[in-house]
């Protein structure tokens, strides 16, 4: 059942990603390249890629595009709803609760054990998209690329729309 | 109907000018909910925020979903949710549906090609950011012996990492609270 296996793939990813949307891309990834199988590696690095160049939250793109990818529009709705629903209705229900117990160190801990274990994937996700780049076209357009991408974008703050627009027209003319 | 109206153009704006994902969007939340139309005042918005942070899954379709809900119930959080995410998402179907039949010409695929390192930059700062907030939450021997044992758990054993994270969240809650003084990791 196409739409039951849509629902697990992001289900998952939306309430075990601690960090907001980018902390669950991993654990999407490891559900829909890994599990499910309904993309490879590269397939998914590609649409990950374009989906950063496009504006909005990260994981609700992934889940739109890749539920509307296996199981058109009604897979797209059921992966939307799997990512935002659970944690939604759990942050409706528990607000009362939470709020009260929201300085307790139980809670805190929550989020803070959970942070390397992201670490790690991304850290994991970087270093493949890094490989592939090093692969694809070879080491100095990668360093080339990294540098000269960190430095608009963490240095002198350009937006990271105009700096994949600048990457995605520097590849069309020169790669 | 203005009410509504008005909640879908607020996220509406929020998706569509937000970029690097959902944490990067807060700001822009925050200014739409809290100057632009007053629906929370300033203190309340940091709670909600303080609390979406502790609860797992995308932040911005929280916050959204939440907000919309407290202005106007049950249809104010469909709505707000829609808003900040189904825009977005028709555009990745066109523009990748677009680019898939034009896949085969060399200038295609050099874009992609010269996407993919900035991609892994940003990914590699965002992991630097989880591990510089790991260090001074938990301490970075802490850190560093956890990054070391989970890295070979999830890389080298492949455990999955829903497993663990599942484990991780048990033993949180399963910690006793030290009686008095407990360290802050804010």
């Amino acid at each position: 059942m196409i739409y039951w296996e849509i629902f697990v793939a992001f289900f998952i990813p939306g309430i075990l990603g601690y960090g907001g949307g980018p902390a669950s891309i991993p654990l999407v990834e490891n559900e829909v390249v890994g599990r499910f199988e309904w993309m490879s590696v590269q397939e998914f690095s590609e649409m990950l890629a374009l989906a950063n160049a496009l504006p909005g939250p990260i994981a609700t793109k992934l889940a739109g595009y890749i539920g509307y990818d296996v199981g058109g529009v009604l897979g797209a709705t059921v992966g939307l709803f799997a990512a935002v629903a659970p944690s939604l209705i759990l942050m409706i229900l528990l607000l009362r609760i939470l709020f009260k117990y929201k300085d307790s160190p139980k809670v805190k801990r929550l989020t803070l054990f959970v942070r390397p274990v992201i670490a790690i994937l991304l850290g994991v996700m970087a270093w493949r998209f890094l490989f592939e780049s090093y692969e694809g076209i070879g080491i100095w357009q990668t360093v080339f690329l990294t540098g000269a991408s960190y430095f608009l974008i963490e240095r002198i703050k350009v937006h990271p729309a105009f700096v994949i627009a600048g990457a995605l027209i520097y590849g069309g003319f020169l790669l | 109907m203005k009410t509504h109206w008005n909640l879908f153009i607020a996220f509406f704006r929020v998706g569509i000018l937000g970029y690097g994902g959902g944490p990067a969007s807060i700001p822009l939340i925050q200014k739409e909910v809290i100057e632009k139309y007053k629906w929370m005042d300033n203190e309340e918005f940091g709670d909600l925020l303080a609390l979406g942070n502790t609860l797992p899954g995308p932040i911005a379709t929280k916050l959204a979903g939440y907000i919309g809900y407290r202005v106007s119930g049950i249809w104010g959080m469909l709505n707000a949710v829609i808003a900040t995410s189904v825009p977005t998402i028709l555009l990745m179907i066109i523009l990748l549906g677009s680019l898939s039949s034009i896949k085969g010409y060399d200038w295609v695929q050099g874009m992609t090609a010269a996407v993919i390192p900035v991609v892994g930059m940003m990914l590699a700062v965002l992991t630097w950011q989880f591990v510089a907030k790991s260090g001074s939450g938990l301490g970075w021997v802490k850190t560093a012996i956890m990054v070391v044992i989970l890295f070979v758990l999830l890389q080298l054993v492949g455990v999955h990492p829903g497993i663990i994270i599942a484990s991780l969240l048990v033993i949180a809650l399963l910690i006793k609270d030290k009686p008095s003084k407990e360290r802050d990791p804010s």
